[in-house]
């Protein structure tokens, strides 16, 4: 092999290693600035998804997070069966794909003197659905919080509800409400913190109802799909609708908040709780 | 409107037509095979309607001639007053809420509003309601609360609408806080899904204590088209969808997610309203009295565990 030939084939492998592509303005970003930059893009401040972990070790001290519920795991309510094949066998290779249980990670840990309760969702798992599993480990997360007085923090990223349980899915929506409904009967926080993208059942039920909800620039949030709406309205709608600004105007998001700052922002809101 | 799994009794229909204008000009053998065919098609109406697919449930649950709210509570209540207004933004037509009264029974009747025909169709939304109709539906829970009135809801929605002002007025949210806000509620709820129980628009009013399905009706997660859309990638697999989403009330029955079912006259609440309206009415009476009758502690966390337990999944040992 000669020479040049090798040079050629460095020159075209660079890129694929070394740079992030920002997936909104198609910048090229080094990738340990990338990551340096918490996935957020240095140019137009795109906030890209993270996965569970990552934001656990955004938000939570290094070394203090304790997961519990990580014994659930989907079942198959329905049999359910599409044209790609059983849902029993869709579920299980996400979970050993991913190596998390469900499409929520929950436990709790520190920001600074505080502990607190928290539940991530993930979109990698099933687009960060809500099936039994996630209401489930959401409710005794709720629960942890109440039983031992502490704040509870829920970080949404999910298209909705998992079509695959069917009703059983919706009726999660009940119950993770049901469990707030303790929670604020026992006079504790509820922070809920809307990451791209929470929309349908989610939005629809535990998301928008925190004592403070908290945004993401430029996360998508809405009950029904653009596509939906414009179908069924027979009109454009604007290029900002549903995003976390939107919201913000409309009074359904209290603050937005950079992912850098994020962390900051929680732990000076939680110190407002006053001690009982 | 006829379905397409009902050929046979239309095809009935038609002959038995026919024969009742010649019956009429005097045909004695006429009114002997009329006598006959009737018979047929009640035998024939019931095997049919015995043995439904999901989807022809489908269809049955959205019939236009099955009966709405307005028919109920019309039809069933001695008195009925409507309350209007959310009393933030406005009132929503698509939301039917109001005090009403069986014979000595009081409650506060709440529910989604089609409409009996197009003109009231349009008007009321098709009964897809906008954020102020869930919050006029909260308020009126709130109401029943402080006067200590059950609250009996009613769900026939395709779903909440989805409308670029709808979503601009907190669409999730006001059905997230009926969520949270309904399992909190003291005092009873019997929820009821007379038709279509399409998804958070649904269940933003049918967090009760009880909830029952009319024998057709269904509930679902997403409508089969929408799902069919999504997971095969194909619309026109509605039907395996239906099938697949476990819709229908045996399926739920079965699945522990409802706590009855009221049966159909034979042929469907569209074929014979007035008797439909008169089994919703007796299994009003019958579950108010059941579930007003336990303590207010006893029945919130009732409530609490009813919900708290829907859902499978597998615990590992780990």
């Amino acid at each position: 092999m000669g020479w040049f030939t090798k040079s050629d084939e460095s020159r075209h492998a660079l890129p694929e290693d070394i740079w992030q592509v920002c997936p909104a303005c198609k910048v090229h970003v080094l990738k340990d600035e990338w990551a340096r930059n918490l996935k957020v893009c240095p140019k137009c401040n795109h906030h890209d998804r993270l996965d569970c972990r990552e934001r656990i070790n955004l938000l939570i001290d290094a070394g203090t997070f304790r997961e519990f519920g990580q014994e659930i795991v989907p079942s198959d309510p329905l049999n359910f069966q599409d044209a790609k094949g059983p849902y029993a066998e869709k579920a299980k290779a996400t979970v050993s794909k991913l190596g998390m249980s469900e499409s929520v990670v929950t436990g709790s840990g520190n920001i600074g003197q505080v502990r607190l309760v928290i539940a991530v969702m993930d979109f990698r798992f099933l687009g960060g659905s809500l099936a039994s599993g996630t209401g489930e480990k959401i409710r005794l997360a709720i629960e942890h919080a109440i039983r031992f007085r502490r704040a509870f923090v829920m970080v949404s990223a999910s298209g909705g509800a998992r079509m695959h349980e069917g009703v059983v899915s919706l009726m999660q929506m009940a119950k993770t409400c049901a469990a707030l409904s303790k929670l604020q009967k026992a006079g504790l926080p509820y922070i809920s913190i809307l990451t791209d993208p929470t929309t349908g059942g989610v939005s629809a039920s535990f998301a928008m109802i925190g004592d403070v909800n908290i945004a993401e620039p430029g996360t998508l949030i809405g009950f029904a799909g653009r596509r939906v709406i414009e179908q069924t309205i027979k009109q454009k709608l604007p290029k900002d609708f549903q995003t976390a600004e939107y919201l913000e105007a409309h009074g359904f998001v209290d603050h937005i908040v950079n992912r850098s700052e994020m962390k900051a922002f929680l732990s000076n809101l939680l110190s407002y709780r006053q001690s009982k | 409107m006829a379905f397409e799994f009902e050929s046979d009794l239309e095809n009935i229909r038609e002959t038995i037509a026919v024969l009742e204008q010649k019956s009429m000009k005097g045909d004695a053998a006429a009114s002997a095979r009329i006598a006959e065919l009737r018979r047929k098609l009640a035998t024939e109406t019931a095997r049919v309607y015995s043995s439904l697919t999901p989807w022809d449930r489908v269809q049955v649950a959205r019939h236009p001639g099955r009966p709405t709210i307005d028919r109920y509570a019309h039809g069933m209540c001695d008195d009925f007053v409507e309350i209007h207004g959310d009393r933030v933004y406005g009132d929503d037509p698509a939301m039917l809420c109001g005090f009403a009264r069986i014979a000595k029974t009081k409650f506060m009747l709440i529910g989604h509003r089609k409409g009996d025909n197009t003109e009231e169709n349009i008007k009321y939304n098709f009964g897809m309601a906008n954020p102020e109709g869930y919050r006029k539906a909260m308020r009126a829970m709130h109401l029943a609360e402080k006067w200590g009135l059950p609250v009996v809801t009613m769900i026939d929605t395709a779903g909440a609408f989805p409308g670029m002002e709808a979503e601009a007025r907190g669409q999730a949210e006001a059905i997230g806080r009926n969520l949270m806000e309904m399992a909190a509620l003291e005092t009873p709820i019997l929820s009821i899904v007379t038709g279509e129980g399409g998804s958070g628009g649904a269940l933003g009013i049918a967090v009760g204590d009880r909830i029952l399905m009319l024998e057709n009706a269904i509930f679902s997660v997403i409508s089969p088209e929408g799902c069919a859309s999504i997971l095969w990638r194909d619309g026109t697999k509605a039907p395996e969808a239906a099938a697949a989403l476990k819709l229908t009330s045996h399926d739920l029955l079965g699945l522990k997610i409802i706590d009855g079912i009221i049966p159909e006259p034979i042929g469907g609440a569209h074929s014979d309203p007035d008797g439909m309206v008169v089994a919703v009415r007796q299994a009003i009476l019958s579950h108010l009295q059941a579930i007003c009758s336990v303590s207010k502690s006893r029945m919130l966390d009732a409530r609490y565990k009813k919900y708290a337990s829907i859902g499978r999944f597998v615990q590992e040992r780990i």
